[in-house]
């Protein structure tokens, strides 16, 4: 038992490594080409810092970095959390019958088809300039994903489980509970791995044109005065911080929703 | 049990039709005009060819779905008195055997205080030899298992007709063979009314008491056989010359329904 146990685990280890490894060896690799080839070509800073100079600018700048990303991840999350809430309840109702998505659904697709950046100024004029009005540009940007997979989710259902609820005469609210959404969860876990990424996304294009409150200045906000004051390397460490953040949250939410099926689902083991 | 209760019967059906329009096919007459009495307490099988329409009778019978002409009757159904068991287990993953099994008791909402629910849940999973893996997954458990949770299910609330659709077909012969002991036990102890649609003949000859043969285009039912064999069902019949002489009976129906 417990030889098979360390076998396991070795191989969990391994499992880890084989794929932690390969892409780390491959960034180490392409930073070293990197600074190379920018010291050896004389590559102005301007144009491309040294790796090793984006890393010296992130350290300086560290305070005005952790802030802003601060700034955004909250503009971020509360857009995400929005279009948790939205997109599952947007398909609930598309859900319920054929005819009302028929009628519905051209409007959701709106949210995808139509540029942010074309919207952005509106909702500078509807939220004014700050954190409701970036939050709102991260909302629109991700909701989308959660929509059309909450309603693949919610249209999958067993029908002869949906049978079997009908067959002992289970009111509406306990088909949706009890059997709907709970079935739909691994497709809702799979529309906000996708909202995530893109409600950073949507917060940071939200701040170029809605971004200039006072004193909370997120990433984007830095993109833009770093790039207007030509501080490249800063530029580089703002566009790493948003990476993270991203990266970050699409971890979090990861983890959450193995957490949530690892008993049931075939996809969490 | 074999005094059936005179009186209603469990289930009758008069001129009963369907047929399934797909959008751009032509129509499917899945039934047509079925005249069908089964006795209260009866263990009846349903064999026929695929599509002959085994599983749209069983959905009519427990109401899921409405027949275009003739009516049926099911004093079970009315009473809320009914179990159906589906090809697969189809168990919610993310419940635990003991909350897939509580299940029905909570969607009918009738006495649900929950000690009696738990009650209740105990004496199912009791009944099918399933009390070890109540706390676990269905992604845990074997497909034999599975179904046996799945029976517990249909049988926690105490039906009087239980319907069930090719309920062992995934299953191992081992498996399949000791699951039909059980419920055949357990359908002498509880009096129940089963309706058991199978493809396998000599699942068919072990389980009943009375098989109806269909055939296809249209769904109709050819031939009513009684079998002629004892109550009890132990497993060395299946060896008996008595049980491969009705088998052999049910065979010859099947090919004729099948021709
Ligand atoms: N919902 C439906 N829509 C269209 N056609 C259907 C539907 N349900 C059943 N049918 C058709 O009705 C006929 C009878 O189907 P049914 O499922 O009752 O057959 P069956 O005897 O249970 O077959 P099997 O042994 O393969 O389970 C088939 O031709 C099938 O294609
Ligand atoms: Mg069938």
């Amino acid at each position: 038992m417990s030889s098979e146990s360390t076998r396991a685990e070795s191989g969990a280890l391994g499992r880890a490594l084989s794929f932690s490894l390969p892409p780390l060896v491959a960034a180490v690799i392409f930073f070293a080409v990197w600074e190379v080839l920018v010291a050896q070509l004389h590559v102005k800073p301007f144009l491309l810092p040294a790796p090793s100079a984006i890393a010296k600018v992130a350290l300086a700048e560290r305070k005005l970095l952790m802030a802003a990303m601060q700034v955004t991840a909250e503009t971020a999350l509360a857009g995400f959390g929005l279009s948790a809430i939205v997109g599952v309840l947007v398909a609930i109702v598309l859900a319920s019958s054929r005819l009302v998505e028929r009628a519905l659904f051209p409007y959701a697709l709106v949210l995808q088809t139509v540029p942010i950046v074309a919207i952005a100024p509106l909702l500078v004029l509807w939220f004014g300039v700050g954190a409701r009005a970036v939050t709102a540009s991260a909302f629109i940007v991700s909701v989308f994903p959660v929509i059309t997979n909450a309603l693949a989710g919610l249209r999958s259902v067993d029908p002869n489980l949906r049978d079997l609820f009908r067959l002992y005469g289970a009111s509406r609210l306990a088909r949706l509970f009890r059997l709907e959404l709970p079935w739909a969860t691994p497709s809702i876990a799979t529309g906000l791995r996708v909202a995530c990424g893109l409600a950073v996304i949507g917060a940071i294009v939200g701040e170029f044109v809605a971004g200039f409150a006072e004193d909370d200045q997120g990433l984007g906000i830095v993109v833009l005065t770093s790039y207007r004051q030509l501080r490249t390397d800063l530029l580089f460490a703002a566009v790493t911080g948003s990476a993270l953040l991203g990266l970050a949250m699409f971890a979090g939410v990861t983890v959450l929703s193995h957490l949530v099926l690892r008993r049931w689902h075939a996809s969490a083991k | 049990m074999l005094d059936a209760q005179v009186g209603t019967p469990a289930v009758t059906m008069r001129g009963v039709s369907r047929a399934f329009r797909p959008e751009g096919e032509a129509p499917v007459v899945a039934l047509s005009a079925v005249d069908l009495t089964i006795d209260e307490g009866a263990f009846v099988a349903l064999l026929g060819p695929s599509g002959c329409g085994k599983s749209t009778l069983l959905r009519l019978v427990a109401g899921l779905d409405r027949p275009d002409a003739g009516k049926i009757e099911a004093p079970a159904l009315a009473s809320q008195e009914i179990g159906f068991v589906f090809q697969d287990a189809h168990l919610l993953p993310w419940r635990t055997v003991e909350e897939n099994v509580a299940l029905p008791l909570q969607l009918r909402g009738v006495n649900s205080t929950a000690g009696d629910h738990t009650a209740r849940v105990r004496e199912a999973l009791r009944e099918v030899d399933l009390e070890s893996a109540a706390r676990r997954y269905p992604a845990e458990l074997s497909g034999g298992m599975r179904m046996r949770a799945s029976i517990a299910r249909a049988l926690v609330t105490r039906p009087r007709l239980l319907l069930m659709d090719e309920p062992f077909a995934a299953l191992d012969e081992i498996t399949r063979h000791r699951l039909d002991e059980r419920l055949h036990e357990l359908w002498r102890e509880q009096g129940l009314t089963i309706l058991f649609v199978t493809h396998t003949i000599f699942e068919a000859t072990f389980l009943a008491q009375r098989a109806l043969v269909m055939g296809r285009r249209p769904g109709r039912i050819l031939r009513d056989v009684i079998l002629d064999l004892p109550e009890k069902r132990e497993p060395s019949l299946r060896a008996s010359p008595a049980f491969m002489r009705e088998a052999q009976q049910l065979l010859e129906g099947l090919e004729e329904a099948s021709a």
